[in-house]
């Protein structure tokens, strides 16, 4: 039993409700982000004429809302979040028509809305949205047999993908892709289906190499070096062997100087040269932490809805992380995508306040019938 | 049929609870299997993370690091106090994998901005696909950082070592050094070379008998004589006369073995162990211990300086002779050769060679250093060549030669073995040369010489020194130079029971105003032993003695001989 005395005001039920481990991984998280900005963004700001510490402020600014935005979010009961996410989602998927009709193009791709002085990327809203409507639909679907959850869920699916590979943007649609196979997994359907969509996944994968140039190329560099410029990645493993163990210290950083995303794409990079292995583990630990603790969360939830959402959510969050790791250490190919909390990056902040706002909120303990089990079946 | 509805309702209403309860079933399975697969998905992240940072793992595809060995370093060369005389700074090198270079005379102009390089030659370089292209060799921290800013692509950095040596010139010509890819091409550093490379970076530390403190005083005042005289060169010695140990080794001009490619060939030889030269009259002290020991001569023995001696077309003379009969310490502190080449012919050349070979002086050194000269000896040990080698002339030797042969004169009769490398203190195993008796009768000679003899420049009133002057001419083509010197001074220390043996040499010294124009040993080597010993005394623990505490004391024995 979840036994909670209506006795204690708000805040405490608020606090002794929530999943506090994930929320003390986020919050050391971000801390570690605003430390690694003061190693990583220097020397990229001077490269671009800005003041030292122009991407450590901006950092810090965004981090600040972004924590207070997802504290807020954990007040939310479990209708709001879906209310909230629809509202989102509708908006995020306008946004996004927007982005191909009015947004700027910069290196190739619209992924940018410019509002005034702020640029937004309106992708990075609609990944955490989209989870807990598919969620939502799905988990409607399995209660209800007449509603067609799973084809609802998948026409939102096949449109936001559409969306983001029109930006062209596969960076999302992959993270985009990899909640939503998450869902249909555990949806129940029959495993053939999984297989399935694994090749249709890996169809699609085989087209983006076949005739998106920019894919080919960076996939015929990550299986073999030496058919291009392996700049970023070269610099990026020369970064994490100096490191070694204890790493070169604060500051002691030299290959970093030369990593032109070293504050956004390749900060693990920066981290590992400057802090060492122990500080890696620690980091990568912290995201397992996240990860695996929400999928707990999800297996003890009495709501196929909870489960559902916070399996996507947390699969989201953990994708980006891995994706991210992954290609800092040339496990996978080169692919622009943040470090959830530690990155610089306004929108990516604020979006992943957002996931994990909707996954504390839906994480809360609440008090409510035992478990239906059923009895024996 | 309401019954029946109502029963299949509750039927239906069964049948959905327990769809209900296999679809959360199934879910709870496939998410343990999802939390499964993402642990291990972390587990390779984790893995992986290790391989990059403590194995520098490679990726697939990727040859090892272009070919290069890791460069592990060198261990440390300390001195016998524990002081830093060589040690490994992490440095590292740049090169490039030219195949990876796009734009080759943009990355050459762009280099040359960071440092000095030949544009053109590193452009055609970078130019030619090769694999692997030195671009310059232990960069600068700020030239490492400038680099990086670049962030050109095709440049990689290989971490090694670069030799440093803390104290620059200072036992330069014991130390050497390493090439440009720490390799041991001179001193200490090519003898023990495999050792330092064996024991790598961190390894166990090489500690040397050199005294840094010791090293410092007689570079110091080597310089400053060598300065005060207008000599060529200058080289120096202090030896520990029990176990062989070099305290310190300088020889002059030296170099900065931080910079050894600036150096001319002058500065980087080494006069005190590859430099061989005739060494006059400190060989005084060998001849004279040799025919006491075989008992040919005794102290009471005389020997007639009033006359030049004549041999076949040869005349030994003295310098500044006293022209009369003399008495043995007096030959010895007046420095005649006519009574030194008497007392050489009486021992005989077989018996006097013997002695210098027990004494070490025409044996190869057996120091650390692959810069060691080969004595030069009389052909055959006629009548002629025994007396001058008797005085030092006709015989070459190395400054260090005569201070292992002094150490076992005035040690008790033990042969030294010299070495450069700290020695555990304890028992030695050594030969005797000479009696006990002998090495104290040449103490009591020294130390007289220095009271009242050729050496008096030499004495401090705070530490009592013993010692022979040495003044040769310089042989040059078919003859020698008068006024080209060898002056040197063989000192002892301290004067009753030497510990130390200080050699000092001036090459080509001049005469100054103070020295009244004479450039010989007893006005400018002397005193740059009395200078010396000064310095160390308080640094190797000898207490000063008290004004007039030593005055006379030891040689009473001999007061009664000289006049």
């Amino acid at each position: 039993m979840y036994a909670v005395t209506p006795r204690k005001d708000p805040m405490t039920r608020w606090w002794w409700s929530l999943d506090r481990p994930i929320l003390g991984a986020v919050v050391v998280l971000a801390c570690i982000g605003a430390l690694l900005s003061l190693a990583a963004s220097p020397s990229v700001a001077r490269t671009h004429d800005l003041p030292e510490f122009h991407f450590v402020v901006r950092q810090i600014a965004f981090l600040v809302p972004a924590l207070a935005i997802m504290c807020l979010l954990t007040w939310l009961d479990i209708v709001r979040v879906q209310l909230l996410a629809f509202g989102l989602l509708a908006v995020s998927l306008v946004a996004l028509v927007l982005c191909l009709v009015a947004g700027p193009e910069i290196n190739g791709a619209q992924r940018w809305l410019m509002l005034g002085p702020i640029s937004v990327q309106p992708s990075e809203f609609a990944k955490p949205a989209f989870v807990v409507v598919a969620a939502f639909l799905i988990a409607r679907g399995l209660e209800r047999p007449a509603f067609p959850g799973l084809l609802s869920a998948f026409a939102v699916y096949a449109v936001l993908l559409g969306l983001l590979v029109m930006q062209p943007d596969f960076g999302q649609a992959v993270l985009v892709t990899a909640a939503w196979a998450t869902l249909f997994f555990l949806a129940g359907t029959p495993l053939s289906w999984s297989a399935g969509l694994l090749g249709v996944a890996a169809g699609g994968a085989f087209c983006a190499y076949r005739f998106v140039p920019h894919v080919a190329s960076r996939v015929d560099r990550f299986l073999d070096p030496s058919s291009g410029d392996t700049y970023q990645i070269d610099q990026s493993l020369a970064a994490f062997a100096r490191g070694g163990i204890t790493g070169q210290g604060p500051g002691g950083g030299d290959v970093k100087l030369g990593l032109p995303d070293a504050h956004t794409d390749f900060i693990f990079a920066v981290a590992g040269e400057e802090f060492g292995l122990i500080a890696c583990l620690f980091v990568a630990g912290l995201f397992a932490l996240v990860v695996l603790r929400g999928l707990d969360r999800a297996l003890a939830a009495r709501d196929l809805f909870v489960k559902l959402a916070v399996s996507g959510l947390a699969v989201l969050f953990g994708f980006q992380a891995i994706i991210n790791m992954g290609v800092n250490l040339a496990l996978l190919p080169a692919k622009g995508m943040t470090l959830p909390f530690i990155s610089y990056g306004g929108s990516s902040l604020l979006a992943l306040a957002v996931t994990m706002g909707f996954l504390l909120a839906l994480t809360r303990r609440r008090p409510g019938p035992a478990l239906d089990d059923g009895g024996p079946v | 049929m309401a019954a029946l509805g109502t029963s299949s309702a509750q039927e239906n209403a069964a049948a959905r609870a327990r769809r209900r309860v296999l679809t959360r079933r199934r879910l709870e399975r496939r998410l343990m299997l999802v939390a499964g697969s993402m642990g291990l998905v972390f587990l390779v992240l984790a893995g992986r993370l290790v391989d990059v940072m403590v194995f520098n793992g490679q990726r697939p595809g990727d040859t090892a690091v272009h070919g290069l060995p890791q460069d592990r370093g060198r261990a440390d060369i300390l001195d016998r106090e524990g002081q830093i005389l060589a040690t490994d700074l992490a440095s590292s090198s740049l090169y490039a994998d030219a195949r990876k270079i796009s734009d080759p005379d943009g990355t050459a102009r762009e280099l040359a901005s960071v440092f000095e390089l030949d544009e053109t030659r590193l452009a055609e370089d970078l130019a030619s696909r090769r694999a692997f292209v030195w671009i310059k060799r232990h960069l600068t921290p700020q030239e490492r950082f400038e680099v990086y800013r670049l962030a050109l692509p095709g440049l990689y950095f290989r971490d090694d070592h670069q030799r440093f040596y803390p104290a620059g010139r200072l036992a330069a010509h014991v130390l050497g050094f390493t090439d440009v890819d720490g390799n041991g091409i001179a001193g200490l550093e090519r003898t023990l070379d495999e050792t330092l490379r064996q024991a790598g970076r961190d390894g166990e530390p090489v500690q040397l008998s050199i005294d840094l403190r010791v090293q410092h005083s007689l570079t110091e005042e080597l310089a400053a004589a060598m300065e005060r005289f207008d000599a060529i060169g200058a080289s120096g010695i202090i030896l520990s006369a029990r176990t062989g140990e070099i305290l310190a080794m300088a020889s002059l001009p030296d170099f900065d073995v931080n910079q050894p490619g600036r150096a001319p060939a002058d500065a980087r030889f080494n006069r005190v162990t590859m430099g061989v030269y005739e060494q006059g009259s400190t060989f005084k002290a060998f001849t004279i211990a040799a025919a006491l020991d075989a008992g040919t001569v005794t102290l009471d023995s005389r020997l007639d300086a009033s006359h030049p001696l004549r041999v076949g077309r040869f005349t030994i003379s003295d310098y500044r002779g006293k022209n009369r009969v003399l008495s043995l310490p007096e030959v010895f502190i007046y420095s005649s050769n006519i009574g030194v080449a008497q007392i050489a012919r009486e021992l005989g050349g077989e018996r006097l060679s013997a002695y210098f070979d027990r004494l070490g002086l025409t044996r190869p050194l057996g120091v650390e250093l692959p810069e060691v000269g080969e004595p030069i000896l009389p052909a055959r040990w006629s009548d002629i060549a025994t007396m001058t080698a008797g005085y030092g002339h006709g015989i070459a030797v190395s400054p260090l030669h005569v201070a292992r042969a002094a150490a076992a004169v005035v040690n008790g009769g033990h042969t030294v073995h010299p070495t450069l490398l700290r020695r555990e203190a304890g028992a030695l195993e050594a030969d005797s040369v000479i009696s006990t008796r002998t090495s104290e009768i040449m103490r009591a000679l020294l130390r007289l010489n220095v009271e009242e003899g050729s050496g008096k420049k030499a004495d401090t009133p705070a530490f009592p020194v013993g010692g022979k002057t040495g003044t040769a001419e310089k042989a040059t083509a078919g003859g020698y130079d008068h006024q080209a010197l060898m002056s040197s001074f063989l000192g002892v220390f301290p004067a009753y029971d030497p510990e130390y043996v200080i050699l000092v040499a001036l090459d080509e010294p001049k005469g100054t105003k103070e020295t009244h124009g004479f450039a010989t040993a007893g006005w400018t080597a002397a005193p740059v032993v009395g200078s010396i010993v000064n310095r160390i005394g308080p640094i190797l623990a000898f207490a000063p003695s008290e004004p007039g505490e030593t005055e006379g004391r030891h040689n009473l024995m001999l007061s009664s001989y000289t006049q």
